[in-house]
């Protein structure tokens, strides 16, 4: 990746999928910069860029489209061009994070949408103009979007909404070189994951049920963020790439698994 | 002091960044060592990870004080 530039968006602390994939772009070589939403993130994200040998920080509200002009129009004067963004951002209300989808709210599920969704399409618009020699652009979903997980809810159809957006940009930025992709990542215990009730059961679950018999860390995810943010890719584009030790493949609990109920 | 106490009070130093001396058990998170919200709730799963203990989000609101983490562990560890 040495000579490449890209964008981290959505870094929140150490335990971050963002962390995982940043880590890995910037040993194989990769210049980084980070957008983050306020004080409250910034001061967890400026020591993590440090330690990547960044300074490029960019103060960034997805849902604000004139914010996220200016953020893109700060980023294009020090770096006329781009090779890569990795887009790891998703929010809603975690009190709908709970109980059923049925009562979700449409102030909520507007947010919701707009952040975990739209802004990614946003993003694309303006990463394009900055990509003159193609480039890649990576999201990170989850297995809610495809199938009903207890909780997900609202977040699974933001998912779903963001998963058919890959495929879409995908098609629109193909003819530049534009690569669009998106890792489904098995569920990893991170900031935005804390918001997501019982998150512990679905953890252990897909930990006895997936065919590697384990959890995923945000190296798996780092490994296959770097990937497709690589040269490695260069025929890949519109995937929705597996990053769940297999969960996504299983029809039925696994035989040797310990029948498990909520404590 | 006990040796939950020790290792809570290493927890909250090593993540706040703040002076050992400040960590006192009363001391609030919010108030005393200047945690956000976001910090509560590193600080709730890193203490979930020290002790393999898990912290419902009901009782991860009831800790405000050192103590207060303190007693939920050890109330509740293994």
């Amino acid at each position: 990746m040495t000579g490449k530039r890209g964008l981290i968006m959505g870094l929140a602390n150490d335990r971050s999928l963002a962390w995982g994939i940043a880590q890995q772009l910037a040993a194989q070589g990769a210049e980084l910069a980070f957008s983050y939403q306020g004080e409250a993130l910034e001061k967890r994200v400026r020591p993590l860029a440090e330690q990547l040998g960044s300074d490029f920080l960019l103060d960034c509200d997805v849902s604000d489209m004139a914010e996220l002009d200016k953020s893109f129009e700060t980023l294009a004067a020090r770096w006329p061009t781009i090779d890569f963004v990795v887009h790891a951002i998703g929010f809603s209300d975690k009190n709908e994070l709970r109980g059923g989808y049925i009562d979700t709210s449409l102030e909520n599920f507007l947010m919701t949408m707009n952040i975990s969704a739209y802004s990614f399409v946003a993003v694309a618009r303006r990463a394009r103009a900055m990509m003159p020699n193609g480039g890649s652009l990576v999201t990170l979903s989850y297995y809610g979007a495809e199938k009903v997980i207890p909780h997900y809810n609202v977040m699974g159809v933001a998912k779903a909404a963001l998963e058919a957006s890959v495929k879409y940009l995908a098609m629109d930025l193909g003819p530049e070189n534009i690569r669009v992709n998106a890792i489904s990542a098995g569920p990893i215990k991170t900031l935005a994951a804390s918001g997501i009730g019982d998150f512990r059961y679905i953890l252990k679950w897909n930990e006895l049920n997936s065919p590697l018999r384990r959890n995923v860390t945000i190296d798996d995810v780092g490994g296959a963020g770097l990937y497709l943010c690589s040269d490695l890719a260069s025929g890949v584009t519109g995937e929705i790439h597996h990053v769940d030790a297999g969960y996504n493949v299983i029809g039925m609990k696994a035989e040797d698994a310990p029948d498990i109920a909520l404590q | 002091m006990s040796e939950t106490a020790d290792r809570v009070k290493k927890i909250v130093v090593e993540h706040l960044g703040v002076e050992a001396e400040k960590v006192t058990e009363d001391a609030s998170f919010i108030d005393d060592l200047g945690a956000d919200s976001l910090d509560i709730v590193e600080l709730v799963m890193a203490f979930e990870e020290e002790f393999g203990v898990e912290i419902p989000d009901d009782a991860a609101e009831k800790i405000s004080t050192v103590k207060d983490a303190i007693t939920f562990i050890d109330a509740n560890k293994g």
